[in-house]
């Protein structure tokens, strides 16, 4: 069966640029779940379980960096790949991201290609392109 | 290079990289300014965002519906005749990618910096003014013959012992 992925973004407009963008990799994906911060991705992973997740970092009640440590704090999820996307680009936030287990980052602004070369490193071969 | 010609740089790095990144547009660099005191009232869409950090501020963007509803079309590839929900957030999100490439670029200088969730205004006749008296370094960047106006007032913060550090505060009247 072909896997979920879930985009977190408080941003409606980045959401639905990574749906585009995630559809035009090739990855064969079933569903594409979106959030529009940490609180309501943690929703959806009780119900769903994605093969990836792309998070934004600055978001509001709950942000990128809680979010990532709750599903790298559960047994449940934390062998899920989670991708953070923002425009956090300094030394800080990334090497947090990083210890906390983030499988990659991607700045924004971003294109495309950058958006499938990074995941293509991840998942292969979970979510082939 | 001082904290007014670094900050010019970044803002015109930010807009040319995220317009054609994310737009697919290449934009014309604009005349810059600086505004002190009582800025004029603003029609169309304007967007804000607060930095925080050693240095306290906010950068904004400022344009017309008719930009807006352009720069919407090219950033989610759907048209929009009219300043609605979606556009709104694309702008939104247009500042923070700006913004907040900026912010990254002046951490080098300034020190670690805090960016703010955007807040959008759309209207006629409204004033916005930052406490403190502050200097905005005005960018313009021009997508064929509109405007997009990049604003960006940054202070170095006052060292009080165990004092909070809170993003400037900014005001905003709307006169409809």
């Amino acid at each position: 069966m072909e896997p979920d992925v879930l985009v977190v973004d408080d941003s409606a407009a980045i959401r639905k640029i990574l749906q585009r963008v995630l559809r035009q990799t090739g990855m064969a994906i079933r569903t594409i779940h979106e959030a529009g911060d940490g609180q309501e991705a943690l929703e959806i992973l009780r119900v769903h379980q994605p093969a990836l997740v792309l998070t934004d970092i600055n978001m509001p009640k709950m942000d990128g960096l809680q979010f990532l440590a709750a599903v790298k704090g559960s047994e449940k999820w934390r062998d899920i790949p989670v991708v953070m996307i923002t425009t956090e680009g300094g030394e800080a936030k990334v090497g947090e991201a990083v210890k906390l287990g983030a499988a990659g980052y991607v700045r924004k602004p971003f294109t495309a290609d950058q958006i499938k070369e990074k995941l293509a490193g991840i998942l292969e071969p979970a979510l082939p392109l | 290079m001082n904290l007014h010609d670094l900050s010019v740089e970044c803002i015109r790095r930010a807009g040319a990289n995220v317009f054609s990144t994310m737009l697919g547009v290449e934009i014309r660099q604009g005349e810059v300014s600086v505004e002190n005191g009582s800025p004029d009232a603003n029609d169309g869409v304007m967007s804000l965002i607060g930095l925080a950090g050693t240095w306290n501020g906010a950068g904004s963007i400022t344009c017309t519906p008719s930009l807006a509803c352009r720069i919407c079309a090219h950033m989610l590839m759907t048209e929009s005749t009219a300043v609605n929900e979606e556009v709104l957030d694309a702008v939104a999100e247009l500042t923070n990618m700006i913004i907040g490439s900026v912010k990254t670029d002046l951490e080098e200088h300034l020190g670690p910096l805090g960016l703010s969730i955007p807040t959008v205004v759309f209207g006629r006749n409204f004033k916005t003014r930052t406490s403190g008296n502050s200097e905005w370094i005005v960018v313009r960047l021009h997508w064929d013959d509109e405007c997009l106006v990049v604003k960006l007032c940054l202070a170095r913060r006052e060292r009080l012992p165990h004092a909070a550090i809170h993003t400037a505060p900014h005001t905003c009247t709307l006169d409809v």
